[in-house]
């Protein structure tokens, strides 16, 4: 009961810092934190609930910030007809994808995805849609219902997070569905799930096309509010990127890929600023995090207060 | 499409392919014995062709020396990451060698990149390799004709070590039981350190070989890695045999496609993973896992 209700305090808190941050510090860049956090949690979906390390994840980002960019530039689509489109098209790669990938597990899974999303880097280098190393600039930000202005950046920045936290419920829910405790049980025993009569390779399909989505939601807004979307958004590098965030804030953590992927963009605000090589820190946090802990910040402090409580 | 082109398409392919072939040898040699999915092995490819252009700006040393020097020196630097990093992830879940490799990629590409950008060096090969080579049916840069040789020699070499000496029978066995292995008085922690310093002298080995064709810049390795990665899971991981066959067979399907469909050249060998993928899973030389 108690810890139901401090947990309710902590998501209130929560909401209350999210609400009043803009005011404090520069709301692109809260943005870009909830961005990479939704990102983070839907990756995390993927490993932390169904076991499967995904290095293909900027594939869906970038295909649904494609998607977002060309339908409300070109087609001028409003902003809720792009999101869908850009979730779609995501859910649409993820689809191919996991069908491909799922036949392999572990090691394989994750060498599978990073080479689809290479050729799917490649492809998109190529078409003349995507406007190759320039990528799509200016994409207009619209109006959010017909009548919310987003180039004003507090309203873009409170529409956001209604799309963030509507995305984060859906993850919560997912994984505390009956749907998402058949993938936990799939992640810690394959065979027996099997014996029990579940389809397993339905179940992670599912969850892969719904990481997919999710992740497109991520990459659709991004490419709003950065007005671009551009090939970067669909290298290794960014697939990697989320990896780390995930890993540094907690693996199967509820809490933890937020916070991994705003300390993350918060290291990649500061790096940028000092003239530091950007990648040669994130490598070292990459090494650090795998060789001295694996359970990541939010894993580590649900670990100290379980050893305190057992004690 | 004239026989002379189609001809200089193929020898391109087949030079790619003994890339593709040194490196995913080197990925299999690793995988099977230590069981982590080197993602550092383009990074150490390019260190390869770097170390390579030091030894020659610093040391006036010639492409021939590198060629010996650089294996032992990126080897060196192999052993010493294994002793320092990988060995604390033994027995651990395959997925966090992966990541770590990973990381000292991200460490590796983003030193040289801070000192040299993205731009490439060149360097140039030596003189007895440049020019032509008649073979009859056809005429080839003699440079690329080396390239093949060389890495052809190089890996049936390391087929040969592993599966017909003493100390790849120890490897192997190694492979199959370590705990046996060990119980046997063959001191397996070391052969696999020694393992992982001589996959990745492979890398850097191919990467001296390389210098000549692409010109040496940070980033030659990591695109390629990705494309390894691909030929690996048609191969199958399990396999030295099926490393080689099918690194081999993949560049020479990728200069062929460079003639008939240039578009499709850079993803054709991930179309073949997908088809792959759904007709074999296990690869086309692998073993159900």
């Amino acid at each position: 009961m108690t810890s139901k209700r401090s947990e309710l305090l902590l998501v209130i808190a929560g909401l209350v810092l999210l609400l009043v941050l803009p005011h404090i510090l520069y709301p692109v860049f809260v943005m870009k934190a909830l961005i990479a956090g939704l990102f983070a949690c839907a990756f995390n979906l993927m490993l932390g609930y169904g076991g499967l390390l995904s290095f293909g994840h900027a594939a869906f980002f970038g295909t649904a910030a494609y998607a977002m960019a060309h339908s409300t530039k070109l087609w001028g689509w409003p902003f809720e007809a792009g999101l869908l489109l850009g979730v779609a098209a995501a859910a649409a790669v993820g689809v191919v994808m996991g069908v491909l990938a799922i036949r392999r597990q572990g090691i394989y899974f994750a060498m599978i995805t990073l080479a689809l999303s290479q050729m799917l880097y490649f492809l998109y280098l190529q078409t003349p849609f995507t406007h190759g190393e320039d990528g799509i600039q200016s994409v207009p930000r619209g109006k959010a219902l017909g009548f919310i202005d987003l180039s004003n950046g507090l309203n873009m920045y409170y529409t956001l997070l209604v799309v963030v936290l509507a995305g984060f419920w859906l993850i919560w829910r997912t994984v505390h569905s009956p749907f998402g405790q058949v993938l936990k049980a799939i992640r810690d025993n394959e065979p027996r799930a099997t014996s029990l009569g579940y389809n397993v390779d339905r179940y992670k399909l599912l969850a892969f096309i719904l990481s997919a989505a999710l992740a497109g939601l991520a990459g659709a807004l991004n490419a709003t509010v950065f007005q671009l979307a551009s090939l970067n958004d669909v290298t290794w590098q960014h697939s990697g990127e989320v990896i780390l965030m995930t890993l540094l804030g907690g693996v199967g953590t509820i809490l933890g890929p937020v916070i991994g992927g705003a300390l993350v963009v918060t290291l990649q605000n500061y790096l940028a600023a000092s003239g530091l090589p950007v990648d040669v820190v994130i490598g070292l946090f990459f090494i650090a995090c795998v060789l001295l802990f694996r359970r990541g910040l939010v894993g580590e402090v649900i670990a100290w207060n379980e050893r305190r409580k057992g004690s | 499409m004239s026989y002379q082109a189609l001809m200089a398409q193929l020898a391109i392919g087949v030079s790619n392919g003994a890339f593709y072939a040194m490196l995913s040898l080197g990925l299999a040699v690793i995988f099977g014995m230590l069981n982590v999915v080197n993602f550092a092995h383009g990074a150490v490819f390019m260190l390869g062709a770097f170390v390579a252009l030091f030894l020659k700006l610093q040391l006036g040393l010639g492409y021939y020396a590198s060629l010996i020097l650089v294996p032992i020196i990126v080897g060196a630097f192999g052993v010493l990451a294994d002793l320092a990093l990988l060995k604390r992830l033994r027995g651990l879940d395959p997925l966090y060698g992966l990541l770590l490799t990973f990381g000292m990629t991200l460490v590796l590409e983003g030193i040289f990149r801070y000192f040299y950008g993205s731009a490439g060096v060149p360097y140039s090969a030596p003189e007895g390799l440049v020019g032509a080579v008649d073979l009859g049916f056809m005429i080839m840069p003699l440079y690329r004709f080396w390239v093949i040789v060389a890495s052809a020699v190089v890996c049936f070499g390391t087929w040969y070590a592993i599966e017909r000496t003493r100390l790849g029978a120890y490897l192997r066995a190694a492979t199959e039981n370590a705990t046996l292995t060990q119980s046997f008085g063959i001191n397996v922690p070391v052969l696999l350190t020694l393992t992982y310093g001589l996959g990745v002298a492979l890398a850097g080995f191919a990467g001296v070989l390389a210098a000549p064709i692409y010109s040496v810049n940070p980033l030659m390795g990591s695109n390629l890695i990705i494309v390894v990665f691909a030929v690996v899971v048609i191969g199958g991981m399990g396999s030295i045999l099926g490393a080689i066959v099918s690194g081999f067979a993949l560049g020479i399907l990728e200069g062929f496609t460079k003639v008939f469909y240039p578009e499709a050249s850079n993803i054709v060998v991930f179309v073949v993973m997908a088809i792959v993928l759904l007709v074999k899973p296990a690869g086309l030389f692998g073993r159900a896992t």
